[in-house]
């Protein structure tokens, strides 16, 4: 009689345990992602605060003089006086006018070190587009050297760092600004340049482009290898004790530290089969033996979500194995396929443990043209940078690490849009 | 059907009675004069365990044979030892003979793809692929060669919507997905799937049980019309079911086939207790 009575009564005692519970579930996700959220905001707002200051750097104007007798060059069209003219000297002597009052040997070297010692040969470049410029004289923006660069930025933002500076440098450095001779500009050379020693010169399009091959070989190997073998273990393979060897060592690759399969790769590509080292043949076959393994395990995943139903109405159309696969099988499972492939690009192009072992981490000036070329890749790149002294590589250190995870944003991104575009429901 | 006997005495007495002997012998007629499949002495086994225990029976031409019977009796793994859908699980092992037109099926030089060609399947579960209604009808003639040119293939395809009757329904929409069409219509799509390259003989593993009974019933009127080209061997949970499509029914029970008759006497006059335990819902 009194028993419905009593339930109830425990069952409103228990309800405010339950709810309490509940709530403090929800806030204990809701403080990890906030957790999460924060880490990413911080390493982001300390890249982009370190790394925006790359974007732009610092240009002198020059009035300049391409004189013949000066470069010692008469003839734009023979690439022997080219390589021996005196192409520092047009800026050089644009200073010495410039700064008329300047004497004496240390003071014209400290002169001469406001420019970058590659402006020469950008003057040359400007001059090989227009050939008529040849001994006139024009106005020029010329490239800074990078301490004058590091000074000028860290002198707008309020809080001047001259330790690389002697004070008349920093005294004409002063009086370009007052006569606006002296500003930031887009820095173009960073994206199309190569590696340099000199920071005001140096460019990641080297390091991007061999990212590219490397990862382009990687793809057209890791692939097809990776979906061949996910569909003979999932539809082809008898299930016994060997397939479930090849299971277990599959998954155990895929936790072996990637140094490791950089010494693999230094041992058998380059030691044992003499492939070149430091170029993108070498490195995309290491990559791949590192993203083999993501690949099959993802496509092996993706083939099992494709219902057995799909499989038996296949056969009992009469459709053989093969047919059933390449007609229905595959085509259901490729976009489960290609998230797990671009998922596995994404961590190649992050990697650089096992570029290091393979000689990628070379110093390397040209921009690579092909997979045989030498080349070293974006990560490696940053490793690079980041260990040079020279302050201004702080700041393109940041941006070619924002560049990097811009590359990776977009990639699983594109994976994510992938996934919800070609998904079928049955 | 499920008519509960209130007396407990009663079901003891039926459980005792459920008990098979070994040496079980199919009652009625399981043979007949021009046979289109025979089975002889079947046993399927998945690993040791024995599903199916030596299993005689003819399947005439043009015939709609339903196989009846509790759960897990088996039925279903016979029925797909006739077209070796079996083979797909690894486990399962057929012994015995199982003939069509005299030519049996397990030989070795036999091709599973000609056999599945000449025995069509409808499954339990209705499973268009997920493409077009046209792609699915044409999946069949298109792997197996059947058409030389799009206006034959075009054809095979109306006919079969046609002999499925679902033409009337898809006419207007025949370039879209199959998947978006309500649950009897993708199971009349399946069959017009299997009919599209003239099987000999279609095997139905419960086509109705995943249907509403209005689609049920075009179902089973289909099965009638289809029965006078094709040979039919239906599985079904529901006795109503065997009754109204079939010609003769035979009754499972523990792998075992207890009996073979006419669809009529088998409802009305059983040979076996079990078999008349069975439909007068005894247990089930």
């Amino acid at each position: 009689m009194t028993k419905p009575v009593n339930n109830l009564e425990k069952i409103r005692k228990s309800l405010g345990r339950r709810n309490r519970s509940e709530q403090l579930f929800r806030w204990y996700g809701r403080l990890a992602i906030l957790i999460g959220l924060a880490a990413v905001t911080v390493l982001f707002t300390d890249i982009v605060s370190k790394g925006h200051g790359a974007f732009r750097i610092a240009y002198l104007q020059l009035e300049v003089e391409y004189s013949k007798d000066l470069i010692g060059v008469d003839n734009l069209t023979d690439p022997e006086q080219l390589v021996l003219g005196n192409w520092q000297a047009v800026p050089k002597q644009a200073l010495r006018e410039q700064f008329a009052d300047v004497s004496g040997r240390s003071d014209k070297r400290k002169l001469y070190g406001l420019v970058s010692n590659g402006a020469g040969f950008d003057l040359k470049d400007r001059l090989l587009a227009n050939p008529l410029l040849l001994g006139t004289k024009e106005k020029v923006w010329v490239l800074a050297d990078d301490d004058i660069d590091t000074y000028y930025k860290s002198w707008l933002d309020g809080e001047p760092y001259a330790a690389r500076l002697s004070d008349k440098q920093v005294k004409w450095v002063g009086e370009l600004h007052d006569q606006g001779k002296i500003r930031l500009q887009f820095n173009s050379n960073l994206f199309t340049r190569g590696d340099s020693r000199e920071p005001e010169q140096a460019g990641i399009r080297g390091a991007v482009m061999g990212s590219l091959f490397t990862l382009l070989l990687t793809l057209m190997l890791s692939f097809p290898i990776g979906v061949a073998a996910a569909i003979y273990l999932e539809e082809f393979a008898p299930k016994n004790g060997w397939t479930d060897f090849i299971e277990v060592n599959i998954n155990n690759l895929a936790a072996v530290p990637s140094i490791i399969f950089g010494l693999l790769g230094l041992a058998i590509f380059i030691n044992f089969f003499h492939v070149p080292r430091s170029v993108p043949i070498v490195g995309g076959l290491v990559l791949t033996l590192m993203t083999l393994p993501t690949i099959i395990i993802t496509s092996r995943a993706a083939i099992k979500s494709v219902p057995p139903s799909i499989r038996e109405a296949a056969l009992g159309m009469g459709a053989s194995k093969y047919q059933m696969v390449m007609h229905h099988v595959l085509p259901l499972a490729l976009p489960g396929m290609l998230t797990g492939a671009i998922i596995g690009m994404a961590q190649a192009l992050g990697e650089s443990a096992p570029l290091l072992m393979i000689g990628m981490v070379a110093f390397i000036v040209d921009i690579p043209a092909g997979f045989s070329d030498p080349a070293t890749v974006l990560p490696v790149q940053i490793f690079l940078w980041a260990d040079s002294p020279e302050r201004a590589f702080i700041e393109k250190t940041s941006a070619a690490i924002m560049v990097l995870l811009s590359f990776l944003i977009v990639m699983n991104t594109s994976a994510v849009w992938l996934r919800k575009r070609l998904e079928r429901r049955w | 059907m499920n008519a509960i006997d209130p007396v407990m005495g009663a079901k003891a007495e039926v459980k005792q009675n459920l008990e098979v002997a070994d040496n079980q012998v199919t009652v009625g007629s399981c043979f007949t004069d021009a046979p289109k499949m025979t089975m002889r002495n079947v046993n399927v086994f998945y690993d040791d365990k024995q599903a199916i225990h030596n299993v005689s029976v003819d399947i005439a031409k043009n015939e709609v044979i339903a196989m009846i019977g509790p759960s897990g009796c088996g039925k279903s793994t016979f029925l797909r030892s006739l077209n070796r859908m079996n083979d797909t699980v690894e486990s399962c092992r057929v012994e015995g003979e199982i003939c069509m037109d005299g030519e049996n099926l397990y030989a070795p030089k036999l091709d599973v793809v000609e056999l599945r060609a000449r025995v069509g399947m409808v499954f339990q579960k209705p499973n268009p692929f997920p493409k077009s209604i046209y792609d699915n009808v044409a999946y069949g003639p298109k792997i197996h060669g059947l058409a030389d040119t799009r206006v034959d293939l075009d054809e095979i395809v109306e006919n079969s919507l046609r002999k499925a009757s679902l033409w009337e329904e898809v006419k207007e929409r025949l370039h879209q997905s199959g998947t978006g069409l309500s649950g009897g219509q993708q199971q009349r799509l399946c069959i017009a799937r299997a009919i599209a390259v003239s099987p000999e003989v279609i095997l139905m593993d419960e086509p109705c049980s995943a249907l509403d009974p209005i689609a049920t019933a075009k179902i089973e009127e289909l099965i009638e019309e289809l029965s006078q080209n094709f040979t039919i061997a239906i599985v079904t949970h529901s006795m109503q079911q065997a009754a109204r499509v079939s010609h003769r029914t035979a009754y499972f029970h523990l792998g075992r086939l207890i009996e073979v008759n006419p669809t009529e006497q088998v409802f009305t006059m059983p040979e076996h207790e079990l078999t008349e335990a069975y439909i007068t819902g005894r247990f089930g």
